[in-house]
């Protein structure tokens, strides 16, 4: 996957252009109709998507040498964590005010404020355990 | 070398090709409102799948202290990162996705930079083509970065969120980036790695110059485009580094960021261009300014007539903008809409594509408050009603109400889609002070004989509203 390609060769990057091609078709197609309402968790959520640069910084770490290249190694894998895990967290955050159906909250509403409110705390809790299982399992594979 | 057996590193490739389908599942998920927040955790397992199989990479696992090392710093990274998201005020949303896209780009350009000094460390030649890769991962990263942290601090508000113009800056700005062109050609033809260096400069300054004459009313579409960079940079490390994953999830974001981008000017009445290079709302048109404010007659009224105004009438709108986000008013907002609701008067929110500071901003912001969906029409749903509404009451917007959008061909926001607030019998607007909106224009509708101001802090006014709705 990462083995330098034998450079006098350029078999290899007509490959990888193939796939950079069919990737922005895919890119462009899968997203042709969004209602405005979410934009901003698109936006936020796509952001998260290319956090997975870190397996990219992982993979140069791996292979760094010397100072100047761990140095810049070590920057590259914990800005790339910080794309991965916080954008990730914060769409979560986002949708999570998405979630419930109009119905559940007309009669949540007439039960008092305290209703809503729990049933809004107990949903960020749940969250936070999901966006601590995906590093666990991070942890797990290290 | 065993081509019969399934080795560590196909599993390894055929999780990468797994978490590929799980990104493209999840932008597909979060385009429609039903499955967004299951695509986005599908997103996540697919990251968490991909980056956990890389520490199966013998370079990565048999590597000592680089592994340490990278353990360490995405510890850091995740103890950060996870209270950010976690606890910032739902109105600093936007900065936060700008820096958390920010420092992805850094992060390629980063990668980029560090597989040419390994590559020459080994004493490879790169190809052409791979100078190439590492070159434009280099650029596109950089202006992310240093693009998306202008960003951040216009809409911190730690420099002002006005276009920052001066004389000859289009000029200036072409020929930075014609000077990285030529550097980039430069260093293609000489193959010495010294070029890079001054790329990365370059590159991070033109990013800061690129974004200082966009004002703060046009960053968030701003941060579409930089997040559709960073995609394209991650892309481009992705050929780096011969990474189908990264060039595969790179490009959909860098595709579909393209599309959001377009989407949401198109939202705002805008062409692109017209949002990157006009340096809109830098002036504001001659009838502006304080001394034209002061010269001409507005009504100011109190909380107590104009909630007997709302209480009596058959239909009222609520009309809320970036002032009502800023004050954190969003669940008072609420409370008198159900105030209103309890008396039998019609009350819904009419909210304009680009409300707040992103599209979708102000959905968010009263779902957190849950306000229900039913409750909430987009702009082209509420306009048709407007004529028959009683009462709009704009609470802390301004521009999405301005009808010199469809009455003035000279304003800089003529044919923007605006709610159309003035076709209401009455109007009462929420704001600070008389001063105009994001874009820097005035507002005719201020001193309409059907208006009436309520001057002071959206929270507190709606807070006495909600008293005097349920006295009356």
């Amino acid at each position: 996957m990462i083995a330098f390609v034998e450079p006098t060769t350029s078999t290899g990057i007509v490959a990888y252009l193939t796939i950079f091609v069919l990737a922005g078709f895919v890119g462009i197609e899968v997203i042709s109709k969004v209602p405005s309402i979410l934009h901003t968790p698109l936006m936020s959520g796509s952001n998260a998507i290319h956090g997975i640069v870190l397996v990219g910084a992982l993979t140069i770490m791996g292979e760094a040498h010397g100072p100047a290249q761990l140095t810049l190694g070590f920057l590259a894998v914990f800005l790339a964590t910080l794309n991965v895990v916080g954008g990730f967290v914060v769409t979560d955050r986002m949708l999570e005010m998405f979630k419930s159906k109009p119905g559940e909250r007309g009669r949540a509403a007439a039960a008092g404020d305290t209703g809503p409110a729990a049933g809004r705390s107990a949903a960020a809790g749940t969250d936070t355990g999901a966006a601590g299982g995906g590093e666990a399992g991070t942890g797990d594979a290290a | 070398m065993m081509a019969t057996t399934f080795t560590l590193a196909d599993a390894r490739d055929l999780a990468y090709l797994i978490a590929i389908a799980g990104f493209i599942l999840a932008l597909k998920g979060l385009s429609s409102p039903r499955h967004a927040r299951q695509g986005n955790l599908v997103g996540a397992a697919a990251a968490a799948l991909a980056i956990g199989m890389t520490f199966t990479l013998p370079e990565l696992r048999n590597s000592g202290t680089n592994l340490v090392l990278a353990i360490i710093a995405m510890i850091f990274g995740a103890v950060i990162a996870v209270p950010v998201a976690r606890f910032v005020k739902m109105t600093a949303m936007p900065q936060l996705v700008a820096i958390f896209n920010g420092v992805g780009g850094g992060a390629a350009a980063l990668i980029a930079i560090v597989e040419l000094l390994h590559l020459h460390f080994l004493g490879l030649q790169p190809a052409v083509y791979v100078t190439a890769e590492v070159l434009l991962g280099v650029l596109i990263g950089s202006v992310s970065f240093s693009g998306s942290a202008i960003a951040f601090v216009k809409l911190q508000e730690l420099i002002t969120g006005r276009p920052i113009t001066y004389p000859g800056q289009q000029v200036i700005n072409g020929l930075v980036g014609i000077v990285i062109v030529a550097m980039i050609l430069l260093a293609l033809v000489t193959g010495s790695i010294a070029y890079v260096w001054v790329i990365l400069v370059l590159s991070l300054v033109l990013g800061v110059i690129f974004v200082l004459p966009i004002g703060g009313a046009d960053v968030p579409v701003l941060i579409s485009l930089l997040n559709s960079f960073t995609g394209l940079a991650v892309a481009a490390s992705g050929f780096v580094l011969n990474s189908a994953l990264l060039i595969v999830a790179g490009t959909l974001v860098g595709a579909s960021g393209i599309l959001l981008t377009r989407l949401m000017s198109a939202a705002m009445g805008r062409s692109l261009p017209n949002i990157l290079f006009s340096a809109f709302g830098a002036v504001i048109t001659a009838t502006g300014g304080e001394e034209g404010d002061a010269a001409r007659p507005v009504r100011a009224g109190t909380p107590d007539d104009v909630g007997v105004l709302l209480a009596y009438a058959r239909k009222v709108v609520i009309i809320p903008g970036y002032g009502l986000a800023v004050a954190q008013a969003q669940h008072t907002a609420r409370e008198l809409a159900e105030a209103l609701k309890a008396r039998g008067v019609e009350t819904f929110f009419a909210i304009h594509p680009v409300a707040g500071r992103m599209p979708g901003h102000m959905n968010v912001l009263l779902a957190e408050a849950n306000v229900p969906y039913d409750e909430l029409k987009e702009m082209d749903e509420a306009n048709p009603e407007m004529s028959t509404a009683d009462v709009a009451l704009v609470v802390g917007a301004n521009d999405t109400v301005n009808p010199a959008a469809k009455s003035t061909p000279g304003s800089p926001i003529y044919g923007m889609p605006i709610i159309h607030a003035d076709e209401a019998e009455n109007i009462i607007f929420l704001k600070r002070s008389m001063r105009p909106g994001f874009a820097g224009i005035d507002n005719d509708l201020l001193y309409d004989p059907k208006t009436t101001m309520l001057f002071g802090d959206a929270k507190d006014t709606l807070q006495k509203l909600v008293t005097a709705v349920n006295d009356a």
